[in-house]
């Protein structure tokens, strides 16, 4: 096991995350939001489906020509997580906790929950959680999540 | 429903199976597919002359095409459907349709994996970077698959209030089953208690390495052909009853519910087809990825009710003796696994229903279930197989 130190705790920047692949004509709405940290989700205007990650069509109605991506809390509760303790990439300290968690908005998403093991009660499904925000090389930031009762 | 699958002149039967090397082979993938091959024939007293059928991935890009360019076959029908681990249960309803349209007449059936010799198998990292999961779920580098599967275990115990040492009897009753078997990796290793399971590496929560299948060289091979063939044949015929398949996901998002897997729709068209229910089972092949997968697929085989599998596998319910004849070989967890079990579990359910289980065998065994799930509990494929009657 890698036992590398606890993530630093200061806002934002607690990992550095690997390589996100570059966004293709579907998810550049949704990446050039988060340079200015806007998190957002894909919207169909005809039938009203939120859904996320952005697609070509609406997977409720089949439309390709009603999406939109607006702006989303993000926030939302603890659907189920993992503590992983062996990193698939040698530059990760563990442990580290990846999670889904179902955004208010609807949509499940896959998250990071940062601390990765707060306190003795580390975290349970259902824990509500906020969007925070982990800045790439390339001027996008990565969403993740905190504790919505410490942040 | 049944029609399809059982009137009298189209009935399908397994007439040939086996295990090419297991373990740590040093041996390519394309040799270890002639032995799958070769033995599976072998056992059916067929030729490859006769082969005019083929089924397999994970060789090449072409992998059924390679197959039979490396054989030396030019099949009238072939199959690489990839879906991972449940594949070769797919390809087993698909070659029972083949050859009930007469499309094919012998096909044959193969996976292999060099994967530990070679150190080819990856912890994550395995998304091509243009398929949206390589953008919105790579990043947070999850384990691939087993996070997925810690998190559906993190939720049903959350859900129906079990415990890891309930669940650890999955890996324990495995390992008991595979003392019985002497091509098991395991074979000779000594039983397993709770807390060899539960405080074994923790390596994605709740899952520990105990929790987790062998990582093995492996593969086989079965051979399909229509009953009227083979009754003429080598050994007893294992027919083809039933099958269903469901396909859920490639995201670890898709899925509403992580405690409620595909299989359940799979298993129901696999039964219906087969017009049985899991009463009439008398030994059970499913795979084992990890012990919550083996749990999961109890519950969608019928044998106990939603959230009651950690319950109903404990006193010894599921290992040599219990009520229920379950992985006989000693599993994914403790017999063997080459990365896409799922041809396996069809190789044991045939020795079981044709009395050739030895020191294992199932008594009396006439109906079998081989189960199949890929990826991150994305594909389930199901088969019923049974003695010819």
């Amino acid at each position: 096991m890698n036992a590398g130190p606890m993530n630093a705790e200061t806002a934002g920047t607690a990992w550095v995350p690997g390589t996100v692949p570059a966004a293709d004509e579907n998810s550049a709405p949704f990446w050039d939001a988060t340079r200015e940290r806007r998190f957002t989700v894909q919207s169909c205007t005809d039938c009203g489906a939120v859904q996320h990650p952005p697609k070509a069509l609406c997977t409720s109605c089949g439309s390709m020509e009603h999406l939109t991506q607006v702006d989303a809390s993000g926030a939302g509760v603890v659907d189920t997580f993992t503590v992983v303790h062996r990193a698939p990439r040698p530059e990760l300290s563990v442990p580290y906790t990846v999670a889904r968690v179902r955004l208010d908005e609807g949509p499940v998403v896959l998250t990071r929950l940062e601390p990765a093991e707060p306190g003795e009660r580390g975290w349970q499904i259902g824990d509500a959680v906020t969007l925070d925000w982990v800045d790439l090389k390339d001027g996008r930031s990565l969403p993740y999540h905190r504790s919505a009762a410490t942040h | 429903m049944s029609a399809a699958v059982s009137s009298a002149a189209q009935r399908v039967a397994i007439v040939g199976a086996a295990e090419c090397d297991l373990g740590v082979t040093d041996k390519s993938i394309l040799t270890l597919q002639s032995q799958a091959v070769t033995r599976a024939l072998a056992d059916a007293g067929l030729t490859l002359a006769e082969v005019d059928g083929i089924a397999t991935n994970n060789i090449s890009r072409f992998s059924a095409t390679q197959l039979a360019d490396y054989l030396g076959v030019v099949p009238t029908w072939t199959d690489s459907t990839f879906s991972g681990g449940s594949a070769f249960e797919m390809y087993l309803a698909r070659a029972t349709q083949a050859i009930q349209a007469r499309q094919a007449s012998v096909v044959v059936i193969s996976f292999a994996s060099n994967q530990r010799s070679a150190r080819s198998r990856k912890l994550g990292g395995v998304h091509e970077p243009w398929i949206p999961e390589a953008q919105f779920e790579e990043p947070y580098d999850m384990l691939y698959p087993l996070s997925y599967y810690a998190m559906a275990a993190q939720r049903y115990l959350h859900r129906y209030g079990g415990t890891r040492e309930q669940l650890a009897e999955v890996a324990i009753a495995a390992r008991e089953w595979a003392l019985l078997n002497p091509k098991a990796f395991r074979y000779g290793k000594g039983s397993l208690s709770v807390s060899d399971v539960v405080d074994s590496t923790m390596i994605s929560s709740p899952l520990t390495a105990g929790d987790c299948c062998l990582v093995t060289d492996g593969g086989g091979a079965v051979v399909v052909t229509s009953m009227e063939r083979a009754r003429d044949l080598a050994k007893k015929p294992v027919e083809v009853l039933g099958y269903g398949e469901r396909t859920t996901n490639t995201s670890f998002t898709a899925v509403a519910d992580l405690s409620v897997p595909g299989a359940r729709g799979a298993v129901q068209d696999a039964y219906a087809r087969a017009g049985i229910t899991a009463a009439d089972v008398d030994v059970v092949e499913v795979y084992d990825s990890f012990t919550i997968t083996a749990a999961l697929s109890l519950e969608a085989l019928g044998f106990c009710a939603e959230g009651e599998a950690l319950s109903y596998i404990q006193d010894g319910r599921i290992r040599p003796g219990g009520e229920l004849p379950f992985n006989t070989n000693g599993g994914g967890l403790s017999y063997c696994h080459p990365g896409q079990y799922g041809i396996l579990l069809m190789v044991e359910a045939v020795r079981q229903l044709r009395g050739e289980g030895g020191a294992r065998q199932v008594k009396d065994a006439e109906i079998a279930v081989a189960h199949g799930t890929g990826g991150i509990l994305s594909t389930h494929a199901t088969v019923v197989l049974g003695v010819d009657r």
